[in-house]
């Protein structure tokens, strides 16, 4: 199977990815941190979407090895003079956004063997359980996540020398017109963008895969597919690696948007929201995944836009019912919605508007 | 050995909360193949229903635990008619993340009418003692441990000896022989979230009582999934002896916390999920579960 079967597939992502790209120069910078912030949520997405959609493995723990990863590049990145937290100084992303991968899937490999034994919903509690007993050591381990009152700052980003999170002063002449400089939100955006671009690409070329081929087949019966030869202990090792090294990329990326972050900030709602966009998105498609997760870091903008408009929704954080309240109803609505009637989520909507255009005029 | 007696009595307390919580898991769970991930969600709704109820004039603890749990019950029946049930059929993991969508909705409405402040829910103990000679108990955790008795004997006593008891026990072995034999299965799954919903409210008007009720108050419904875990998820005396284990083994840590604190402090927060953990490893279906048989 090529990677885009159809040119107009083909077509469709070089304009999206174009148009992606040039958000920059004509967006605000509060948009490009919602769209930054939705390709980070987007290579998360991907990851639990190969572990979920195509494994058939249900994992809730996606928060715990967000969290290590964002701790293992905090901790790289972190600044070496201070005394109440463990870092190292090393700024450089190029080495720090591998190693957080690295360390998640470390991770996600000790996991496996207790989580290889166990099917279904055995599986899915106790990765619940991995999240909570995580969320509880990191509130602990003050040295390592600044504690559950302070938290710690995640990573500078340098890309070979360059300040990323800073505004820079760079300037680009070209001909007559300049280009620059350019404000901390532009560059994350274009750094994000282009790390999703190629998080994705590396997912669907691992679905059709021999590995891609053994998690569906792993999905949709793992006792056949076990007789005919696909070794379930060690593929399914391999997908918890693989969507644990995508779940410390985005805890290592998603928080550099935010100036602290605290270990409670990797909680059951964070694993909830991934499964969300898993779900909503779209089961067994990378571009479902995508799509789920822009509409997760689109909604809070959305509901905070209700609360303006609807007058029985404050804006306050403190009033009832607030923003906040609106955003977490939506999201089991979302989630109750989808799953009622329409299963394949926002891929199976545009489908079936796909189906209807092609096999017009015989739509029915 | 006293403080010994008096940290496993408090256990029991505990772990009478968690079994009733753990009882409804493991109903909804044989009728319907389900885990409904709703039950910290009816607890919650509970425990906020009662502290409202308590506020009415004629209304005490014990009526208004009485009546919050049968408008939880209801509320229950209708989530299951209205949510589940047009859901029958489709692949349990859907199921089971409805219920998780429906626990963060009812979470979230709850959480609502809590606000900022927290909320009690009037119990006549507080943190009062009673004394058996030498050792002595809090009398809230021994109202929790009578009351769960007398719930666990009516429950069974209803499964033994009623007919709606019967048809219940015959759609957990077999739904589709049930429904040949005339039981009408949409009404024990109905029945079955109805009393889920219900026990869920009694454990949280216990879990509440000489403490108060915030947004963090829910926490305390997730430790039943160790606990179904640990007990089997189709077997009701596994839930109840599990809830009691689970109770115990926090107390113990909550008391004693040097036993863990090289690895973590205050253990007894994860001492349940580091049980389960064991048990998957050592004795997957738990104490008294049965063998899943599979097939291709």
């Amino acid at each position: 199977m090529a990677l885009f079967n159809t040119r107009a597939k083909r077509n469709a992502v070089i304009v999206l990815v174009v148009v992606g790209l040039s958000m920059p120069l004509w967006l605000a910078d509060d948009w490009l941190t919602i769209l930054a912030r939705g390709s980070a949520f987007a290579i998360g997405a991907i990851g639990l979407m190969l572990l979920t959609g195509y494994a058939g493995q249900i994992s809730l723990g996606h928060a715990f090895f967000a969290a290590v990863g964002f701790y293992a590049a905090a901790v790289l990145g972190g600044d070496p003079d201070d005394p109440r937290r463990w870092g190292f100084g090393i700024t450089e992303i190029v080495i720090w956004l591998p190693a957080a991968g690295l360390v998640a899937a470390a991770v996600g490999v000790v996991v496996a063997p207790l989580a290889t034994r166990l099917r279904g919903l055995y599986l899915a509690i106790v990765t619940l359980g991995l999240v909570f007993v995580g969320e509880h050591f990191f509130e602990q381990w003050n040295t390592l996540t600044g504690g559950a009152s302070s938290g710690r700052p995640p990573a500078p980003a340098t890309l070979f020398g360059y300040r990323l999170d800073r505004d820079s002063d760079l300037v680009f002449v070209l001909g007559a017109r300049e280009l620059g400089p350019f404000t901390r939100q532009q560059q994350l955006f274009w750094l994000l963008t282009v790390l999703l671009v190629i998080f994705a690409v590396a997912a669907r070329n691992l679905a059709r895969s021999d590995i891609g081929r053994a998690f569906t087949a792993i999905r949709d019966r793992d006792l056949a597919a076990a007789m005919i030869g696909v070794n379930l202990f060690k593929q399914k090792t391999v997908a918890f690696a693989i969507s644990s090294f995508y779940a410390g990329c985005f805890g290592a990326l998603f928080y550099t948007t935010f100036l602290n972050v605290n270990p409670n900030q990797f909680d059951l709602l964070l694993s909830v929201l991934f499964l969300i966009m898993v779900l909503v998105g779209g089961v067994g498609t990378i571009s479902g995944a995508i799509a789920g997760a822009f509409l997760i870091a689109v909604l809070p903008r959305f509901t905070q836009w209700l609360a303006s408009v609807l007058p029985l929704i404050s804006s306050d954080p403190q009033g009832i019912p607030n923003a906040d309240h609106v955003r977490f109803l939506l999201y089991g609505l979302l989630i109750i919605g989808f799953l009622m009637f329409e299963p394949r989520g926002l891929f199976g909507i545009w489908f079936r508007i796909r189906t209807w255009f092609r096999s017009y005029p015989f739509s029915y | 050995m006293i403080t010994f007696a008096e940290v496993v009595l408090e256990g029991l307390g505990r772990g009478s909360v968690y079994a009733l919580i753990a009882i409804g898991f493991v109903i909804i769970f044989k009728s319907s193949q389900v885990i409904s991930f709703a039950q910290p969600g009816f607890m919650i709704a509970g425990v906020v229903l009662i502290t409202y109820l308590v506020q009415v004039p004629f209304l005490s603890f014990w009526p208004a635990l009485a009546l919050g749990a049968v408008l939880i019950a209801l509320l229950a029946l209708g989530i299951e008619r209205a949510v589940i049930r047009p859901m029958v059929g489709r692949p349990i993991f859907a199921i089971a993340i409805i219920t998780i969508a429906l626990d963060i909705i009812i979470r979230t409405i709850a959480h609502g009418f809590i606000g900022a402040n927290v909320r009690h829910v009037a119990d006549p103990w507080g943190r009062s003692r009673v004394s058996f000679g030498p050792v002595s108990m809090e009398q809230r955790h021994l109202a929790a441990v009578l009351t769960a008795t007398v719930l666990v004997v009516l429950l069974l006593a209803f499964f033994r000896f009623t007919r709606i008891g019967l048809a219940m026990r015959a759609v957990a072995q077999d739904q589709e022989v049930a429904l040949a034999q005339g039981v009408s299965v949409g009404a024990v799954f109905a029945i079955s979230w109805g009393l889920a919903g219900g026990l869920a409210a009694v454990a949280g008007g216990f879990a509440a009582s000489g403490a108060s009720v915030d947004n963090t108050f829910w926490l305390i419904a997730l430790y039943a999934l160790p606990v179904i875990i640990l007990g089997g998820l189709d077997s009701l005396e596994g839930a109840v002896l599990a809830g009691l284990i689970i109770g115990v083994a926090q107390s113990i840590f909550a008391r004693f916390p040097d036993l863990l604190s090289w690895l973590v402090e205050n253990p007894s927060v994860i001492v349940p999920w580091l049980v389960m953990v064991l048990v998957l490893v050592l004795r997957p279906y738990g104490l008294f579960g049965t063998r899943e048989v599979e097939r291709v």
